[in-house]
C-alpha cells in the first residue's frame, strides 16, 4: 500500500493496464462474436444451398421412370449411395417407413434433434437447426448443422431426409482466430504498458527533478536551479520554479543584508557609545570621590549622576549581550564545572545584598552536580535569579536548591514574595517586562536580565522555567544537561515548589 | 607606597581626546606622570622617547591598529602594556594578548578598576623572604636580579612572564587553577577572563620550553590548570 502511494509510475502503469485489459477483452469478445456469427451465417447459407441441391437431385432421381416399381427401401438405399458419392461435406439420412438409410455411418442418427424430426414430419419445406453431433466411437460432440426436409416418391410417399453438416473446420478456424485475437491482445497490452511506462517516466522525471530541486532549495541551497528544456508544461514548471528560487534567494539576501546591517548598527552604536561613556564614568567617579566637599544639593546631584551612569552602562552591556545573541555570535565556552560549588559561591556573594533587605538565603546543596557548562554564563543566570528573588521576595526567606540526576543538573530559586499570575510565567522572560510597572526596583536591573538568562540557558540546550502564583511567591528553575550530547527530557527538580500543594491550583 | 618614591610614567596611546585627557587627570591625581600619543603610527616612537613604566594602549587607533603597535612595542621592550578595548568579546583581545599585551580593560571601565590594573602591573610578585634562588625544571630563577637562566644563558622574559614563572616556582608542589593564577599574577579577585592565562602560558612556554609541544617547565594538569615542572639537575 505504501509502495502504491509512493510511486506515481506504478499507479499510472497499473491503471493503464487494468483499463486497457478491460477494453481489449471487451473488443476481443465482440470481435469473436461477430466473426463467429459471420462464419456460422455463411456456413448455414451454404448448407441450405448444398442441401437444396442434393434435395433437388434426389427428388429428381426418385421420380425417374426406372424408379417406379422399386421397393421404397431399395430406392432409399440407392439414393443414399448416390448422395454419399456426391456429398463430401455432409452426410445424408433418409428415413424410410420401416428403416433408415445413412450415406456414411460416422454420425449417429441420435444427433438429429427431435424438434426437427417433428417439424419435418408435420409439414413440407426445409428446416435448419444447429445442434451437437455425436459421432460413432467418439464421446465428444462436435457442433453441426442439420437441414431437414422431405422427399416425395412418384407414388406420393413422403420420406423425411436430413442433411448433417459438421462444423469441424469452422470451429477450427474460429479457435485459430481466437488464438490470434488473444495473442494480438496480449501484444497490444504489453505495448501499452511499455508506452505508459515511458510516458510516465517522461513526465515524472522532470517532476521528480522539480521536487528534488525544491527540497534542496528548502534546505538552503539557494543556488539550485532546474534545467529548462523546450517550451512545454514541464519547461514552464521549471521556469516558474527557477523564478521562485531566484526571488526567494534575492529576498533572503536582502533580509540577511538588512539584518546584518541592523546587527552591525546595534553593535557599532553600542561600541561607539563605550568610549564617551568611559570618559563620563571616570569623570563621574572623580566627582563622586569629591562629593563630601560639595554643597549638599550638588553632592546629591553627583550621587544621582553616578548611580544612573552605572545603570546606563549596565544597560548598554546587557543590550550588547542581547544583540550578540540576536546575531548568533554568542559562543559557549564549556568547562567541567561543579554547579554545587558555583551556586554556593554565588549565594555567598549575595548574602550582603540579602542581609540589607532582611532576607534569609537558605542553600540546599546536592554534592554531585558536575556538568560541562560555561561558568561565566551560569554565574550570570544565578546572579539574575538571586537578585530577582531578593528584589521581589519581600524579605521572606529564599530557598536555593541544587539537585542532579544521571543526565542533568538543576537549581531552583524559590521566593515567598509577591509572585505573579500563572499566565505570566512565560512573559517574565520578555525583554523589559515588568510584573508590576509601578513597583520600584531595589537592585536596579536593566529589564534584560531574565531575557539574557533565558538565552544563556538555551545556548546550553538547557531550560529556564518560571512558576508563580500571586501572593505565594515564585520559583525559577534552571536545568542543564551534564554534557552537550545529552538531550533534556526531564529535570531533577519539579517546577512547582514542593511546599505548594498542586491540588489547590486545580 | 613603593611607587610613590619615584613617580611612575604612564604612556597613554588613545585617539579619543576627551578620554585621553580624563585618563591623564585621573592618573595624575593618583600620582603618576603621563605622556599622551594620539596616533598608532607615532606610538612606538613615543615609547622610545619617553621610556614609560607602563603603556595604556587603545586597540582601535587611526593610522595603525593597536595589535600591531603592541607587537612592535613588545619586540623592543618588556614594558607592561594594558589594552583598552571596546570589544572585549572579540578575537581582538586574544590577538592583542598574543601580540604581547599583559592585560586588558574593557570599556566602559571605572577609574578604580583601571587603577587597580595599573598598580598590579607595576607591583612585582614578591619572592619568599630569604630565598634568592628558585629552580623550576632546568631553570634557575634569581628573584633579586629578576633573571631566569638556563645554565649560563639568560632568558629574555617580560616582567609579567617572570611573575607567572615565579608564581609557579614558589609553590612547586601546588597545582594552580587558572583562576588562582589570575588572582596571583593579575590581581583579579573574582574569576575573570581565563584567556589571559592561556595566552600568556603559551607565550611563556615559547620562551622557556626546549620543546613547547612537550612542556617540561610549565606543565598542564588536565581539567585543573598548571604546575611547575620537576626540578632537574643537569
Amino acid at each position: 500500500m505504501q509502495l502504491w502511494w509512493s510511486s506515481l509510475p506504478l499507479r499510472v502503469l497499473a491503471s493503464t493496464l487494468v483499463a486497457s485489459l478491460a477494453i481489449l477483452v471487451l473488443a476481443g469478445l465482440l470481435l469473436m462474436q461477430q466473426v463467429a456469427d459471420g462464419i456460422f451465417e455463411s456456413k448455414r447459407n451454404s448448407a441450405i444451398r448444398e442441401a437444396s441441391g442434393m434435395q433437388r437431385f434426389m427428388q429428381e432421381q426418385l421420380v425417374l421412370p426406372e424408379m417406379r416399381g422399386v421397393a421404397a427401401y431399395e430406392q432409399l438405399s440407392r439414393l443414399a449411395e448416390l448422395a454419399g458419392a456426391q456429398a463430401g461435406q455432409f452426410q445424408v439420412f433418409l428415413q424410410g417407413p420401416a428403416s433408415r438409410v445413412a450415406s456414411s455411418p460416422t454420425i449417429l442418427y441420435q444427433s438429429i434433434p427431435a424438434e426437427l424430426t417433428e417439424k419435418v414430419t408435420a409439414s413440407d419445406g426445409m428446416f435448419v437447426v444447429s445442434t451437437e453431433l455425436k459421432a460413432t466411437g467418439s464421446l465428444n460432440a462436435t457442433p453441426g448443422l442439420v437441414v431437414g426436409s422431405s422427399l416425395v416418391t412418384a407414388v406420393g410417399e413422403r420420406f423425411p431426409v436430413y442433411y448433417v453438416f459438421p462444423l469441424i473446420s469452422e470451429v477450427a478456424s474460429l479457435s485459430d482466430i481466437r488464438r490470434a485475437v488473444i495473442s494480438t491482445g496480449v501484444a497490444v497490452l504489453i505495448g501499452l504498458a511499455v508506452i505508459a511506462y515511458f510516458v510516465t517516466r517522461q513526465v515524472v522525471r522532470p517532476v521528480r527533478n522539480a521536487s528534488q530541486t525544491a527540497l534542496r532549495l528548502a534546505s538552503g541551497h539557494l543556488d539550485e536551479r532546474m534545467p529548462v528544456r523546450g517550451s512545454d508544461d514541464l519547461a514552464s514548471l521549471a521556469v516558474s520554479m527557477n523564478e521562485m528560487a531566484s526571488d526567494l534567494q534575492q529576498r533572503i539576501r536582502e533580509l540577511e543584508q538588512l539584518s546584518a546591517v541592523q546587527r552591525r548598527f546595534v553593535s557599532d552604536v553600542s561600541h561607539e557609545l563605550r568610549t564617551p561613556l568611559t570618559t563620563i564614568k571616570m569623570a563621574s567617579d572623580l566627582l563622586y570621590e569629591m562629593r563630601l566637599d560639595l554643597e549638599p544639593q550638588s553632592a546629591r546631584t553627583v550621587e544621582l549622576m553616578n548611580t544612573e551612569i552605572e545603570r546606563f552602562s549596565e544597560m548598554l552591556a546587557d543590550l550588547l549581550e542581547i544583540s550578540r545573541f540576536d546575531a548568533g555570535a554568542a559562543v559557549l565556552e564549556r568547562d567541567d564545572v561543579d554547579l554545587d560549588a558555583l551556586v554556593a559561591a554565588e549565594v555567598e556573594a549575595h548574602r550582603g545584598f540579602a542581609d540589607s533587605q532582611g532576607t534569609e538565603l537558605r542553600l540546599h546543596r546536592d554534592g554531585d552536580a558536575k556538568a560541562q557548562v560555561d561558568a561565566r554564563r551560569i554565574t550570570r543566570i544565578l546572579r539574575n535569579l538571586l537578585t530577582n528573588a531578593i528584589d521581589h521576595g519581600e524579605g521572606k526567606p529564599i530557598d536555593v536548591t541544587v539537585a542532579s540526576d544521571e543526565d542533568a543538573v538543576a537549581v531552583t530559586v524559590r521566593d515567598q514574595g509577591v509572585g505573579f499570575e500563572a499566565e505570566q510565567s512565560a512573559r517574565v522572560f520578555d525583554r523589559f517586562w515588568r510584573a508590576d510597572p509601578s513597583r520600584a526596583r531595589k537592585a536596579g536591573g536593566t529589564g534584560l536580565g531574565l531575557a539574557i538568562s533565558l538565552e544563556d540557558a538555551r545556548l546550553h540546550q538547557g531550560w529556564l522555567s518560571a512558576w508563580g502564583r500571586p501572593g505565594r511567591g515564585a520559583q525559577f528553575r534552571l536545568t542543564l544537561p551534564r554534557t552537550p550530547e545529552v538531550k533534556l527530557t526531564s529535570s531533577p527538580l519539579p517546577i512547582i515548589p514542593p511546599d505548594v500543594d498542586p491540588r489547590r491550583d486545580l | 607606597m613603593a611607587e610613590a618614591r619615584k613617580r611612575s610614567l604612564v604612556l597613554i596611546v588613545d585617539d579619543d581626546a576627551a578620554l585621553s585627557e580624563m585618563l591623564q587627570i585621573v592618573l595624575r591625581q593618583e600620582g603618576f606622570d603621563t605622556v599622551h600619543c594620539g596616533t598608532g603610527s607615532g606610538a612606538v616612537a613615543a615609547m622610545r622617547e619617553s621610556r614609560p613604566d607602563l603603556v595604556l594602549l587603545d586597540l582601535m587607533l587611526p593610522g595603525r591598529d593597536g595589535v600591531s603597535v603592541c607587537r612592535d612595542m613588545r619586540a623592543e621592550s618588556g614594558v607592561p602594556i594594558i589594552m583598552l578595548t571596546a570589544k572585549s568579546e572579540t578575537d581582538d583581545v586574544v590577538a592583542g594578548l598574543q601580540a604581547g599585551a599583559d592585560d586588558y580593560v574593557a570599556k566602559p571601565f571605572k577609574a578604580k578598576e583601571l587603577l587597580a590594573r595599573i598598580h598590579t602591573r607595576l607591583r612585582r610578585v614578591s619572592a619568599l623572604p630569604g630565598s634568592d634562588q628558585l629552580t623550576i625544571g632546568d631553570l634557575v630563577i634569581s628573584t633579586a636580579a629578576h633573571t631566569v637562566k638556563r645554565g649560563s644563558i639568560t632568558l629574555p622574559l617580560t616582567p609579567l612572564e617572570f611573575d607567572l614563572l615565579l608564581a609557579l616556582a614558589k609553590k612547586p608542589t601546588q597545582v594552580f587553577t587558572r583562576e588562582a593564577l589570575l588572582d596571583e599574577v593579575w590581581g583579579y579577585r573574582n574569576a575573570a577572563d581565563t584567556r589571559l592565562v592561556n595566552v600568556h602560558v603559551q607565550r611563556l612556554r615559547s620562551k622557556v620550553e626546549k620543546d613547547p609541544e612537550h612542556p617540561q617547565i610549565v606543565v598542564t594538569v588536565r581539567g585543573i590548570g598548571y604546575r611547575a615542572g620537576e626540578p632537574q639537575t643537569w
